[in-house]
């Protein structure tokens, strides 16, 4: 009995929620803002990268080169890494626009750089997965392979990805919290220094749930999606 | 024309010069020759692998020849000056599997060659495809995706869609093969429209009575060569080579048997 009450009031006291609420918010609001600029750019990078990839021909290799050492050196270093140097690292450089961001834009930048390479994949998969007779008939219409890629392969792909992709933004959304650790006032450093001002938890659950609150409407939305292929492959196997 | 003229295939719209190809180890194409004249009707016959579909590949450049030459309209394919985008333009292709763009609307499917590769307006674009698919008979599907269509609707819709084009040779890659039965007729009717405005065309089939009835001239492939060439009267009732012989012998009992 001693032990649960002991729990609820840690985590869970109603007047601390009240008191932590404006602040984890305002730092909710930093999250959100890193969440949607670095998937918009995560996005435009990955599809980039992915048909840099797949880029046929030997004059090719290089780019071919780069986009697999890109991915493969992203993909294999921690995220926290990754965000070291670019949150201490850059500014220790010194040049100019290059150093002197702020350190939210510097998340920001560690978010992109290591989702760009997951998410390349999961568009290289995709477009792997578009039948190569549909690149055929493209190609024979008489549309040049940037043309084929962009009016024929690439809509379809991007169409059947959208569920892992958006797997992947449930991650890189709970990496702003991590990305903190350059000095980024959000959610989870604020509600770290409250903790440490009023002696309880509760900011911690509080911002929790704003994580988690987003993210549930992105899982059912992800499910509602693969549910809805699934209708309509089986409606095409009768 | 003169017989040496001929002979030489000089002059011909399309003309195959000793093409050969291997897929790694194995010979798919071996020493074909054949001229096509404009509108004239080329039906390529022979068993599955004989190498009717590589040839057609070979013809618009969706595959690479090792040895020999093909020249269309003029133009050899193996100089590495070809335009392989220009040339396409002028060669209409349909394949067994359609092909259609399922993400597409059978109107956009049919818009997307005039509107960006002959650089035509939207509007201008659009009217080619609805004329198209209204001579078909398919105007009120032009806003249906193709998995809405049936097999041969949406063999229809690729043929008008390579139609679009305005190609001046079409290669039809054994477009029935992958039809049902009561389906075949509907598609078979509009090759045959083709035919009768004079559109020239070579055609991998294993539709013996079509080939017999629209060709101009039938070749006989086996194990990637032109085994026979003739007109269609002499292949079908009369062949020389005895391979030709089983050949049809088999495929005219199989039809007889279903």
């Amino acid at each position: 009995m001693h032990a649960l009450h002991q729990v609820l009031h840690a985590f869970f006291n109603p007047h601390s929620f009240t008191l932590a609420l404006p602040d984890v918010w305002a730092g909710f609001q930093v999250n959100l803002r890193m969440m949607f600029i670095a998937e918009a750019l995560v996005l435009v990078f990955a599809l980039f990268v992915a048909i840099v990839r797949g880029l046929p021909g030997r004059g090719a290799k290089p780019l071919r080169v780069l986009a697999i050492a890109y991915t493969d050196f992203f993909r294999g270093t921690p995220i926290i890494l990754v965000t070291f140097i670019v949150g201490f690292g850059l500014p220790g450089l010194q040049i100019g626009f290059i150093s002197s961001r702020s350190f939210t834009v510097y998340g920001i930048v560690a978010l992109t750089l290591v989702y760009t390479a997951y998410v390349s994949e999961v568009f290289r998969a995709g477009i792997e997965s578009v039948h190569p007779s549909q690149r055929s008939a493209a190609r024979s219409l008489g549309l040049s392979y940037a043309q084929a890629m962009r009016y024929v392969v690439v809509p379809q792909a991007v169409r059947r990805v959208i569920p892992p992709l958006l797997n992947d933004f449930v991650g890189l959304q709970k990496d702003t919290a991590l990305v903190s650790v350059i000095g980024v006032a959000e959610a989870a450093s604020l509600s770290q220094q409250f903790s440490t001002q009023n002696g309880d938890f509760a900011s911690y659950v509080v911002a929790a749930v704003f994580f988690i609150l987003i993210t549930i409407p992105l899982a059912r939305f992800t499910d509602h999606l693969v549910a809805e292929r699934e209708m309509r492959e089986r409606a095409q196997a009768f | 024309m003169t017989d040496i003229a001929s002979r030489n295939g000089a002059g011909s719209f399309v003309e195959i010069r000793g093409v050969s190809k291997w897929f790694g180890e194995l010979q798919v194409l071996d020493d074909i020759h054949l001229n096509v004249e404009k509108h004239e009707v080329v039906c390529l016959i022979g068993a599955s692998g004989s190498g009717k579909s590589t040839l057609l590949r070979c013809l618009n450049m969706l595959e690479r020849i090792e040895t020999g030459d093909i020249v269309v309209d003029g133009q050899s394919l193996t100089t590495g000056k070809v335009n392989v985008n220009e040339l396409r333009r002028k060669i209409g292709i349909v394949f067994q599997a359609y092909n259609l763009f399922p993400h597409m609307t059978v109107l956009q499917n049919v818009m997307l060659g005039p509107r960006k590769v002959r650089g035509l307006s939207k509007e201008q674009s659009e009217s080619i495809a609805h004329d198209l698919l209204h001579r078909i008979g398919l105007e009120a599907k032009a806003h249906e995706y193709p998995d809405r269509l049936s097999g041969g609707q949406q063999q229809r819709v690729a043929i008008v869609r390579a139609l679009a084009m305005e190609p001046e040779l079409m290669l039809l890659d054994e477009i029935t093969s992958a039809l049902d039965p009561q389906l075949v007729s509907e598609v078979l009717q509009l090759v045959r429209g083709l035919t009768e405005v004079g559109m020239t065309m070579i055609i991998a089939t294993h539709e013996m009575g079509f080939a017999r009835e629209v060709a101009s001239k039938v070749c006989f492939l086996d194990g990637g060569s032109i085994l026979e060439e003739g007109a269609p009267e002499q292949i079908f009732t009369n062949p020389t080579q005895a391979r030709t012989r089983s050949f049809l012998a088999r495929v005219l009992d199989a039809e007889k048997s279903a």
